[in-house]
């Protein structure tokens, strides 16, 4: 029996916007195309929610996808429980504000062992916190299927991955031995205990998410937008500091910036950059100038060599 | 030909995509462009991509200064960094230094988005290319100006045309290193213009090109050849056409049925050929039930059309029996329908395709059972088919195709959705083989036409004979007899004169 959840038809208020152009479309009708073909092809899929951009624009997909039907499966966010203060008050504002599951799993070792950013490294923390727990969080709901906002521009192990990218039942990915996809046609035949991670933004660039936020107008993080915070710089990074759990270290000062996020994690290991950019034409106007690459801010992706290539073989998204 | 003249083969006007419901404004076709290249290691073909990425500014300051640190510092003679370790993006590949998969490039300029397929020349890599090819309307096909076509040259240009890419770039590398010599790159030209011709390609640019000084591909490269006067690389693939919604008729492969109270029951899928509006008859298939379209569904609007490539969900107006894997299509042009097809086939797996074995077939969002049958494998050195009984890995063959169930397609020359399969191994669950229709076969044989061949299926000493006759003598070539038992014979042809 599908795990399908009751629907019920929903009553969009006619739009007003103009219609998109055909770049964004072609991508637009490429997601809901995935989106679609995972939840008649698997029977408890599940919808990986970080609250971040992508996060956003892949639920905006969802929500087109099965329309008038509810989003016809749960969101399931991993915790760390170092996410940004704002990032959790959004997340349920829009669950309530679309009617949608959501499953919330944190590792319970983060508690016991007292595991933190500071403590244990970035690299053992995310590989606990954020790896470790999400594979708990997918054996406890028995999903077959995840959906993930992972683009292939974003990093160069994630170039080579496929739409529907194949996890053996211990949740590895083995990038010498993926199946090959031609056309649009997936193959989603699994054993029990396999499960398939479907990437329906694989085609999207940055500019390509931030141009269709503009045109859908998609509510997002208002951390994505320049104001002035509390700033510690660690390790050539502007922190925020907001949380009473940074303990400022010998020589550390907080002082106020006017600083926005490029992307958004866990708050230790993401670093603010300076800009004004306080509206959507700003950050896209900036983002076009841009001379680094927007994973440039997080530090988990240059704690070792082919880092994001290793942590990605053992199951983080 | 000159090169010039050549190159501007290739230019022809842009198609344009009209969507229904905007004014009658002509559009410039801003759709992504996707490509692929093909070419060896030697050729420079990392070092065109990495080009393609650094003078469009795809490349950031982070991924430049990683990349020089990864390099260890190892830069080309102009000062920039190794641009083959951009895309090779597994460690595996880099401790081997070659390409072993295909990975997907993201570039833009103001005029147009562009992905990439980066796939490896290595032979034994076929299938990595046909992946590539697959999605790709357009193939850049890489030579050494040194060297010349080779045998991969034609290997690729083979895949490509097979796959269905219609339009071609020859960009001849390394032109700096022959001293800009305009005869050699004519000379390369003219012969890769009749290898083209010989497969059915007419839309082909040939660009002498310097990736490593970046000439002639996103900057010209006058300075050094002003004797060239033909488009940069990025200029031809400014301008060329993306995959034109093929027009067999509408064709709507139904993904999910929507039922989210008792007042709605909606169609969900992604238009794969022509286009729909309300009130257009349809039939639905294969039951053959026929209805009319009431509403056409989006999240934003209800659409007065829809065109290929939209994602809609369609409302008929009476209660029919449709569900996942049944296709939506227009009553005047309907798709084939039977349980005996002709495929041309790509094989993926170290196993190859085993004649008998009961495979799936994957085709839009219909999943059936289907026994595999070789007819013949093409000889990639020459372009013969040479009769086959089973298909390695990298071949490409000719097969039957049989069914249990009605299947639904289109010919992939017509359509490349509908025309175009996966084959999944049940005993592994993996993607064993990619397929394309040529034609629908009778159900039990008997005598039809493949392309320009004849097919005769009759017992074995009845046509010993006939061939043996003068009418046959010459034209043993275009006839493949089948031999079959007397018994089968008689089935045959009472199914002829009915």
């Amino acid at each position: 029996m599908p795990h399908t959840h009751p629907e019920t038809e929903l009553h969009n208020p006619q739009s007003t916007k103009p219609p998109l152009d055909p770049h964004l479309k072609a991508l637009e009708n490429e997601a809901i195309h995935i989106f679609r073909e995972v939840a008649a092809e698997f029977e408890r899929p599940v919808m990986l929610y970080s609250i971040g951009k992508d996060s956003s624009v892949l639920l905006h997909l969802a929500r087109k996808a099965f329309y008038p039907g509810r989003v016809p499966f749960p969101l399931l966010h991993v915790d760390t429980g170092w996410k940004f203060r704002e990032m959790i008050a959004f997340r349920d504002e829009m669950v309530e504000k679309y009617d949608l599951d959501l499953v919330v799993h944190t590792n319970p070792r983060g508690a016991a062992e007292n595991i933190t950013p500071f403590t244990h490294g970035s690299a053992l923390y995310t590989d606990i916190m954020k790896t470790e727990a999400l594979r708990q969080a997918l054996d406890a709901g028995q999903y077959d299927a995840a959906f993930g906002g992972a683009r292939r521009d974003e990093e160069a192990s994630r170039a080579k991955e496929r739409i529907y990218s194949f996890r053996t039942p211990d949740h590895r990915w083995d990038p010498r031995n993926q199946r090959p996809e031609l056309w649009n046609i997936y193959n989603g035949m699994i054993r029990k205990g396999e499960s398939v991670r479907a990437f329906p933004l694989s085609n999207w660039t940055e500019v390509d998410i931030w141009r269709y936020i503009q045109a859908e107008e998609i509510p997002i993080v208002p951390l994505y937008f320049a104001k002035k915070r509390p700033i510690v710089e660690r390790d050539g990074m502007m922190i925020l500091a907001e949380d009473p759990r940074l303990e400022l270290l010998t020589g550390e000062a907080k002082r106020e910036e006017v600083i926005r996020f490029r992307t958004l994690g866990c708050f230790p290991l993401t670093g603010a950059i300076r800009s004004s950019a306080t509206t959507l034409d700003d950050i896209i106007s900036e983002l076009e100038t841009a001379t680094v690459s927007e994973r440039q801010g997080r530090a988990i992706d240059r704690d070792q060599a082919g880092s994001m290539e290793k942590k990605k073989r053992e199951g983080y998204f | 030909m000159t090169a010039p003249a050549l190159a501007n083969a290739a230019l022809d006007e842009t198609a344009v995509a009209l969507p229904v419901q905007e004014t009658a404004r002509v559009v410039r076709d801003t759709r992504p462009l996707r490509l692929i290249t093909c070419g060896s290691v030697d050729d420079g073909k990392s070092t065109l991509i990495g080009r393609l990425l650094w003078d469009t500014k795809a490349v950031k300051e982070d991924q430049a200064a990683s990349l020089q640190r990864d390099s260890n510092g190892k830069q080309n003679d102009l000062g920039l960094p190794d641009f083959a370790l951009l895309l090779d993006g597994l460690q595996a590949e880099r401790e081997q230094g070659i390409t072993i998969d295909v990975a997907y490039r993201y570039f833009s300029t103001d005029k147009r988005s562009f992905i990439v397929a980066d796939t490896p020349g290595h032979e034994q890599y076929t299938r990595n290319m046909a992946t590539g090819a697959s999605t790709a309307d357009l193939a850049v096909l890489l030579v050494d100006a040194r060297v010349g076509l080779l045998e991969q040259t034609r290997r690729h240009a083979t895949i490509a045309t097979l796959m269905g890419i219609r339009q071609f770039v020859l960009a001849v590398n390394k032109i700096d290193l022959t001293n800009y010599d305009r005869a050699r790159f004519e000379q390369i030209s003219h012969e890769f213009k009749e290898l083209a011709l010989s497969l059915g390609v007419r839309q082909v640019t040939a660009i002498p090109v310097s990736a490593l000084k970046g000439e002639n591909v996103v900057y010209d490269g006058r300075a050094s050849m002003p004797w060239y006067e033909g488009p940069t690389l990025i200029e031809v693939l400014e301008l060329a056409t993306t995959r034109s919604a093929q027009t067999v008729g509408f064709r709507l492969p139904v993904q999910r049925v929507s039922r989210p109270g008792e007042s709605f029951r909606g169609y969900q899928g992604t238009v794969a050929g022509g286009s729909v509006k309300p009130g257009d008859s349809v039939v639905i298939l294969p039951s053959g039930m026929v209805a009319n379209v009431t509403k056409i569904v989006t999240f934003d609007l209800v659409r007065n059309a829809a065109v290929a490539g939209d994602a809609i969900t369609l409302v008929l107006d009476r209660q029919v029996d449709v569900s996942r894997g049944d296709v939506i299509a227009t009553i005047d042009s309907q798709p084939m329908i039977g349980l005996a097809f002709d495929a041309q086939l790509v094989a993926l797996q170290p196993e190859g395709i085993q004649p008998g074995k009961r495979y799936w077939l994957k085709s839009g969002s219909r999943r059936q059972r289907v026994q595999v049958q070789p007819v013949s494998q093409l000889e990639l050195k020459t372009g013969k088919w040479n009769h086959a009984d089973e298909l390695p890995m990298n071949a490409i063959g000719k097969v039957h195709l049989a069914f249990d169930e009605q299947a639904i397609f289109d010919t992939y020359e017509q359509n490349r959705t509908t025309g175009a399969f996966i084959l999944i191994d049940p005993d592994t669950n993996n993607t064993v083989a990619g397929g394309m229709i040529t034609a629908k076969r009778a159900a039990l044989g008997g005598i039809h036409t493949e392309e320009s061949r004849v097919i005769l299926s009759l017992p074995a000493d009845l046509a010993d004979q006939l061939m043996a006759t003068e009418l046959f003598a010459n034209r043993r070539e275009d006839v493949e007899v089948r031999r079959v038992t007397a018994g089968k014979a008689v089935e045959i042809i009472d199914t002829i004169d009915q």
